[in-house]
């Protein structure tokens, strides 16, 4: 990671630092990315703040996101650089009230001779703040305390901190002072002591710091990673919102994919007008050819929601993700069923998805569903709505406490519609068995598949909106 | 790479760049003045972000007539390919030319004794209808022939396809073309470019990664004010203040569309244009339309003009 920077001037240690922090806050800082900005510093050089931040903004941040990503990541990183800086304005009041015989103490601390732990020890007895702070930057940054990733690993790095700074020579001193019995060596083992655990807490306070600072990113991208394949219906209310988030972050990634009509080439129909244009060049001979192309048609769904007990959670996500894509999709209309079927449409356009399905559970969720019944109800009041182009996806556990599945129903939606996408939460072993219908329902489907995190999701809808046409 | 800069470069500081543009009539804040002044110095084009309206076109037009260079514009739409482009050849007058030219050929060729001697005849005279002459240079082209540069802005690139994005690249990092029957094109002078974006999608990570990017937001109260009072010479100061500060509040609503700077400037205009000195609530009711473009938008700013127009009077210090 420390090899791309061959060739940029001596400026770029602490950019390259920033770099990793901005990584870890998660912007991807590629390494030409990398090279630009030190070439822009160049430029613009290191004296004034405002300027630098607005000049590495505008080559490392692309999105309005990231600006804001970028923003708190620079925040945090100068901000710590300054505090070095302000921990040397600290130090003259300490002098002052420490109330420490620092010139006796020091000068005893050169007396002893020690190696490693000395430097240690006649720092801490000397309370120069300053030059502490800079050994433990220095020790800092021989420990790699830059690739931390996990809060788990904050004890490990802030021993191999403390051991870089000599601790252990200091440990090892301090216990023959105390084997000396000399009440003075005992005295300084005692203070020497307030002081080490002084420092141990200081050098924790600073690997935590670090961890927000580089691995911040990371630790959030882990979490989400966690949480897209976790089942829905396991899902904590904490993570609620989390998960709201990446619903909507999926969906957005989706939308921008196909929210715009899409063509296909038909292969053996020639454009003959745009070939003659193209060829213009050639005197009108053609050597390219150009095809007729064919609009894809963004995909109408109507999309039946279980909305019984266990497949509550399940049908939630479907419809925010579904909602969240509105741009993407031409028409969507929903039916939330568990005794009977009803249309939702209206009130989940008209309210936030959220609020929207808590309204319709309350009215007809959490019953015991009656499949066959929901199907008849469907067939009633929205079947002439069916044409060929619009896909039904039917999302349930198959579960109709056998009742009569009323296949025959969906044997007719089927003919009528473009195709049938069964989800099902339930892992494919327990199809069938128990009151579970998924097998009689299954021929009459075009896809039938086990749907219960979110990742499962997304693949179902991006087959949804890739098979458009 | 730095060596190659027009002699005339007025670009030698941020500052510079602040004050130049503000000749222009184009009051830029702090982080527009610095990518300018970068995309200068680096090379490199700047992709502008930024809702409809707040002077992302006026950018380039007025960095062109700060410096004195042409400014060549290409609107991007969805279908728009490297013969719109690029270039194209001039087919009707290689036509005109191929039957102008036709008796000469005979007395070029006319004493070859076989095929195979006429063929090379011919051939010395090389692609003499594809060259140069006969190119229709179109904008990129154009601005990478410009003799002194020029300043290319590519408008909208989000409406065009993702195809078009990528045939961009070339133009972008090196500042070259490739047109196969002549070879590589470079640029005299590289233009300064800058692309103009809506976000209506989002542009690929290679187009990003070669450009600043850069993105403008609605302006603060004190830069609105300065922006407006350039661009309507005549407008009174306390008018002007309540003018800004009414939009400032219309914009925290939550509306289908808020209205832009280039709105806050029209409605100035109608203001001096009726000899209005001070915001009547009756006066905004009639020219809200001027600022609002959606009817819903009209309808619900409009219960709330009254408490507007008095925040507005108030924080201009004109006296109820």
């Amino acid at each position: 990671m420390s090899g791309f920077v061959a060739g940029v001037p001596s400026s770029s240690e602490p950019l390259r630092r920033f770099f990793q922090v901005a990584r870890g806050a998660g912007l991807r800082v590629s390494a030409a990315e990398g090279i630009d900005a030190a070439r822009a510093v160049d430029v613009v050089g290191f004296e004034d703040r405002t300027l630098l931040k607005d000049t590495l903004g505008l080559i490392l941040a692309k999105t309005p996101e990231e600006k804001e990503l970028y923003d708190e990541a620079f925040e945090l990183y100068f901000k710590r650089d300054e505090f070095a800086g302000g921990g040397a304005a600290d130090d003259d009041e300490d002098h002052a009230d420490g109330g420490m015989p620092q010139r006796g103490a020091q000068a005893a601390g050169d007396g002893m001779g020690g190696s490693g732990g000395q430097s240690l020890g006649s720092l801490l007895e000397g309370d120069d703040r300053a030059a502490l702070a800079a050994e433990m930057e220095k020790a800092a940054r021989e420990a790699g305390v830059e690739n931390i990733r996990y809060f788990t690993q904050k004890n490990l790095y802030a021993r191999r901190i403390l051991d870089r700074m000599g601790l252990r020579g200091l440990e090892r001193d301090m216990e023959a002072m105390r084997q000396t019995g000399a009440p003075e060596n005992i005295g300084r083992a005692q203070v020497l002591e307030g002081k080490v655990e002084q420092l141990r807490d200081a050098v924790r306070d600073f690997v935590e710091r670090s961890l927000l600072l580089y691995a911040k990113g990371e630790t959030e991208k882990f979490r989400e990673e966690l949480l897209k394949s976790t089942r829905l219906s396991n899902v904590e209310r904490r993570d609620l919102d989390r998960m709201r988030i990446l619903v909507r972050q999926m969906a957005k990634k989706l939308a921008a994919r196909y929210a715009k009509t899409r063509r296909r080439r038909l292969r053996g129909q020639l454009d003959t007008r745009r070939t003659l244009r193209r060829n213009m060049g050639w005197g009108g001979i053609p050597f390219i050819t150009v095809w007729k192309q064919k609009r894809i048609e963004k995909p109408r769904v109507m999309v039946l929601c279980d909305v019984s007990g266990s497949v509550a959670a399940m049908s939630g996500f479907l419809l925010m993700f579904l909602y969240a894509l509105n741009e993407a999709l031409s028409d969507i209309r929903s039916y939330a069923f568990a005794g009977s079927l009803i249309e939702v449409s209206e009130i989940l356009e008209k309210e936030p998805v959220e609020q929207a399905i808590s309204k319709i559970m309350s009215t007809i969720g959490y019953g015991s569903s009656n499949y066959g019944n929901s199907f008849a109800d469907f067939e009633d009041g929205w079947m002439q709505f069916v044409n060929n182009k619009t896909t039904v996806i039917i999302l349930g556990d198959g579960r109709g406490n056998r009742t009569d599945p009323r296949t025959d129903v969906v044997g007719r939606l089927s003919q009528r519609c473009k195709r049938i996408i069964w989800l099902n939460p339930e892992y494919r072993s327990a199809w069938g068995t128990g009151d579970s219908d998924m097998y009689r329902y299954a021929p009459f489907c075009n896809l039938v598949t086990v749907c219960n995190t979110l990742r499962h999701l997304e693949r179902v809808i991006t087959d949804v909106l890739e098979d458009a046409a | 790479m730095n060596d190659v800069l027009p002699a005339h470069t007025p670009l030698e500081s941020i500052e510079a760049v602040d004050k130049g543009l503000g000749e222009a009539g184009y009051i830029a804040s702090r982080q527009i003045s610095t990518a300018i002044f970068l995309a200068h110095h680096l090379q490199k084009p700047i992709l502008v972000e930024g809702p409809a309206g707040v002077g992302k076109t006026e950018l380039a037009k007025s960095v062109a007539t700060w410096m004195k260079l042409p400014l060549i514009r290409m609107q991007c739409y969805e279908g728009l390919d490297e013969s719109k482009a690029l270039y194209e050849w001039k087919y009707g007058k290689q036509l005109l030319y191929t039957q102008i030219l036709k008796d000469k050929i005979n007395s070029v060729i006319g004493e070859a004794d076989n095929l195979a001697v006429a063929l090379n005849k011919l051939h010395d005279f090389g692609d003499v209808f594809f060259s140069h002459q006969f190119l229709e240079p179109r904008p990129l082209l154009r601005a990478l022939e410009q003799p002194g540069g020029a300043v290319l802005l590519i408008d909208e690139i989000d409406k065009s396809d993702q195809e078009f994005e990528a045939f961009l690249l070339e133009i972008l990092s090196d500042y070259q073309v490739t047109i196969p029957e002549l070879g590589t094109i470079g640029a005299t002078v590289p233009p300064i470019v800058l692309l103009t974006s809506n976000s209506t999608r989002d542009l690929g990570d290679a187009l990003k990664r070669r450009c600043l990017h850069l993105h403008i937001g609605f302006p603060d109260e004190k830069l609105e004010a300065r922006i407006i009072a350039s661009r309507v010479p005549g407008i009174d100061g306390r008018l002007l203040k309540q003018l800004v500060s009414f939009v400032q509040q219309l914009r925290a609503l939550d509306l289908k569309k808020v209205p832009s700077v280039s709105e806050t400037i029209d409605w100035a205009r109608v203001m001096v244009l009726l000899h209005a000195s001070v915001l009547e609530v009756d006066l905004v009711r009639d020219t809200l339309n001027v600022l609002l473009k959606f009817e819903a938008d009209v309808e619900a700013a409009s219960k709330q003009i009254a408490g507007l127009t008095h925040k507005a009077r108030q924080d201009a210090g004109v006296p109820a």
